[in-house]
């Protein structure tokens, strides 16, 4: 079976994720070797994911940790059970 | 993100418990980003969402005794941060087009990719520019909240998919279609701009003229 561009699309996260079956990964795997839109597409969303998950996108706000124990360390205290 | 360690988890309620309060604080810290990081995909706003970090963990301490210890002590702390956020989302919900559980998976919407012929990797030292990180944030805010939620649980948390779906409350199906699509809009909306933050051919990334 030949697989089109659409139906890798479908799986490129579960394909990225590696969980798609060993018979799929290699249906996309021969597909992305002649089609230059889909290894791009892979290839960006890749990219992507491995951007969003850096730790210098989503930082704490600045005393964020701080804060939270102050509050926290009150709130100990008044706990006298 | 530091893995759990259910012992140590273990021993430490059990101290808290019989009075050692101040370990507490050892307790809760591995949670604090996944805490803040829900709640702030659910709010969409700093302060709210640390606002109802603090809440969260203070209830988590009130309820430390209801803990069971059939589900991971991270899973529970984020189900409590959930409900935290999503009361606050009711109480807001008449001046809130975005109410989260209003949205389904009906205006799924179109998740056709951006189109491209190539792509030049873009390394994480690009990160080092303001403009590339700023351009993420906005991308993942501007996110419909159903898929905000599982983008920064599963890519920015990097929770697994069983624990994202307990902690959201909804199926682990449910978690990787949403993820895919995400990954989709993300990939339609940045894909096309971040061509720029790409190394040039000669020299390092936009910093040679």
């Amino acid at each position: 079976m030949k697989i089109d561009c659409k139906h890798v699309w479908d799986h490129i996260s579960a394909y990225i994720d590696g969980e798609v079956t060993v018979e799929l990964r290699a249906e996309i795997d021969r597909h992305l070797e002649t089609c230059e839109v889909c290894s791009a597409v892979l290839d960006s969303t890749r990219n992507l994911v491995v951007l969003v998950a850096d730790g210098r996108v989503f930082e704490l706000p600045a005393g964020f940790s701080e804060r939270l124990h102050a509050r926290l360390d009150n709130e100990l205290e008044l706990d006298q059970t | 993100m530091k893995a759990s360690n259910p012992e140590f988890e273990a021993e430490c309620i059990r101290r808290i418990l019989a009075g050692e309060k101040q370990l507490f604080h050892e307790l809760i810290r591995p949670c604090e980003r996944a805490i803040y990081f829900l709640l702030f995909s659910l709010l969409k706003n700093e302060t709210d969402a640390e606002d109802a970090a603090q809440e969260t963990v203070i209830k988590v301490y009130l309820n430390l005794h209801l803990f069971r210890g059939d589900a991971q002590f991270r899973t529970w702390v984020l189900s409590i941060a959930r409900n935290e956020g999503l009361g606050r989302l009711r109480k807001l919900a008449t001046r809130r087009e975005d109410s989260i559980e209003a949205e389904s998976e009906e205006h799924a919407g179109d998740f056709t990719p951006a189109i491209l012929t190539s792509w030049r990797e873009i390394p994480s030292e690009a990160l080092e520019r303001q403009e590339l990180g700023a351009l993420l944030r906005k991308a993942i805010e501007g996110l419909p909240a159903i898929y905000r939620n599982v983008v920064l649980l599963r890519d920015i948390e990097e929770m697994d998919v069983r624990e994202t779906a307990a902690a959201l409350g909804i199926t682990e199906g449910a978690v990787k279609v949403r993820l895919h699509r995400a990954r989709a809009l993300l990939q339609r909306e940045l894909a096309p701009k971040l061509k720029p933050f790409a190394p040039r051919r000669n020299g390092w990334f936009g910093r040679g003229k």
